[in-house]
């Protein structure tokens, strides 16, 4: 089968890579691109664990046509930090010892980020929504809401 | 349609570690020329901590800042024998092992720092910076890292340390059965608060409090982290999960994560917790393990909750609304206990 030929922004740089056709964005970004931030959990949108940011919007990697993103933006948790710094989620997240195992962290981190950049001073309500989606198996949750909203009082702080 | 609340308790008495034929863990420690030491584990560490806690105890124990520790595990390859991650026994063994280990090292790189000082070794003592001194005399003093350079290139010693730590297998008493398997125990007690529908039979958590007895906490917010997400595991065992909902038959069984029930974000209920600290004899540094104990005493106690709202004993877990509803129905409507 012909391969298809994809350009589209992958944090922030331009990527061109050759699909072959059915190709799901999880597998074009960790094996074309080697970007392995996004993880396989479950490949049928039921754990949360490869949501990535595409044009801004949260999307499941593992259910996404790689052919769909011609021309678009690609985020992933790669391209969250500020050179050597990290974002305030992944701080907040640290801080509140919101990972254990750490296998959801990257998509609870895309999810909160895309609630963060649409809603900079979100309810609790809010940020259960917002990360409903992603299981966790470790923390309880409790721990990812509260730094969620720890992050959220930081940016309102330097606001 | 009515909702009752109800509050239960449970208490738990947790044996640390197993005995089936004897339960040991091995560590090895050793210095770098840097003067940064590598502890040599096959423990996994699942993301409960054993990494941080083992680090911890081999930086007390040797007298160094916990920054020059390094933890290489999970490997069978290269490190020693452990039992594995399991019956709450990380802390506890492992962290006896390294304890071992750890002052076996101690040992040697005292001496080591002794014939660089020209000084007998029981008159030195660490100050947890880095730096090993003359008691009473901080400025008679060499850094770890000049006596490990001098071990190495000069003294022609390894400073590193093996340790095991072994509970060995019990015995049973032929005539009573009787056997200790256990050198020490955890404690937890746990009230849950529940609200409970009976048109639906579905169980919502209302609040928990508990209190956890594990010894010391070698690291306070690794075991609060323990407790906050094991108690989470503990209502979904409780409430929600399991792959054979109508065992034996292997009906409506769940295929995949969407399928398989577990508490969401939304799901969960305040949780208030208190950590009693009473160090055990053997534990290092008198810490026993939070570990399993998190989950258990939950499963219990919204059991005995969902009596105390409605009157209805289930033995059966997960207690999902189909069984909280039949057992309504059978016994005749709700049956509200008398609030405790």
């Amino acid at each position: 089968m012909a391969k298809t030929a994809l350009q589209f922004r992958h944090n922030g740089r331009d990527v061109a890579i050759f699909v072959d056709g059915g190709t799901n964005l999880l597998v074009a970004l960790r094996e074309l691109i080697g970007d392995m931030t996004p993880k396989f959990g479950c490949g049928q949108g039921g754990c949360g664990t490869c949501s990535v940011l595409i044009d801004g919007e949260l999307h499941l990697s593992c259910l996404t046509l790689a052919e769909t993103v011609a021309g678009r933006s690609v985020e992933t948790l790669d391209g969250i930090k500020d050179g050597p710094n990290l974002h305030p989620l992944q701080r907040a997240f640290a801080d509140n010892f919101a990972a254990q195992c750490g296998y959801c962290t990257p998509g609870m981190l895309m999810a909160a980020k895309a609630l963060l950049d649409r809603n900079s001073q979100p309810s609790r309500a809010e940020v259960v929504e917002a990360i409903s989606g992603n299981i966790c198996r470790c923390t309880g949750y409790e721990p990812i809401i509260n730094a969620v909203l720890a992050a959220a009082s930081v940016s309102r702080a330097r606001a | 349609m009515t909702r009752h609340r109800g509050r239960g308790i449970a208490s738990v008495n947790y044996p640390i570690g197993m005995n089936l034929g004897g339960d040991p863990s091995q560590a090895l420690v050793h210095s770098n020329p840097s003067g940064k030491f590598t502890v040599a584990l096959s423990s996994i560490d699942l993301g409960q901590g054993m990494k941080s806690v083992t680090r911890q105890i081999c930086a007390e124990t040797l007298g160094v800042p916990v920054e020059d520790v390094y933890v290489d595990t999970a490997d069978s390859d290269t490190g020693p024998h452990c039992m594995g991650s399991f019956a709450s026994r990380g802390t506890h063994r492992v962290g006896n092992a390294v304890m071992a280990a750890a002052r076996e090292a101690r040992g040697v790189m005292m001496e080591a720092a002794a014939e660089e000082l020209e000084v007998n070794a029981a008159d030195l003592e660490t100050d947890g910076r880095g730096n090993i001194h003359v008691k009473g005399a901080p400025h008679r003093s060499i850094s770890t890292k000049d006596v490990a350079i001098a071990a190495q290139f000069k003294q022609g010693k390894t400073i590193s340390g093996r340790g095991i730590f072994l509970v060995p297998l019990s015995d049973v008493d032929p005539e009573t059965g009787e056997m200790s398997p256990a050198t020490c125990y955890a404690h937890a007690c746990l009230v849950a608060e529940v609200e409970v529908d009976d048109e639906t039979g579905e169980v919502a958590m209302v609040r928990m409090d508990s209190a956890y007895e594990l010894g010391r906490a070698l690291n306070p917010r690794l075991v609060e982290q323990q407790l906050v997400g094991g108690a989470w595991m503990g209502v979904s065992h409780a409430l929600y999960e399991t792959p054979e909902p109508y065992y034996p038959d292997p009906v409506h069984g769940p295929r995949d994560f969407v399928e398989y029930l577990m508490p969401g974000p939304g799901d969960i209920c305040p949780h208030d917790i208190a950590v009693l600290e009473r160090p055990a004899p053997d534990g290092p540094f008198g810490a026993k393990g939070p570990g399993e104990m998190c989950a258990n005493p939950v499963l219990p106690a919204v059991a005995n909750a969902i009596f105390n709202a409605v009157g209805v004993r289930i033995d059966d877990l997960p207690i999902t609304p189909e069984k909280v509803l039949r057992a309504i129905k059978a016994q005749g409507g709700a049956r509200p206990q008398a609030r405790r």
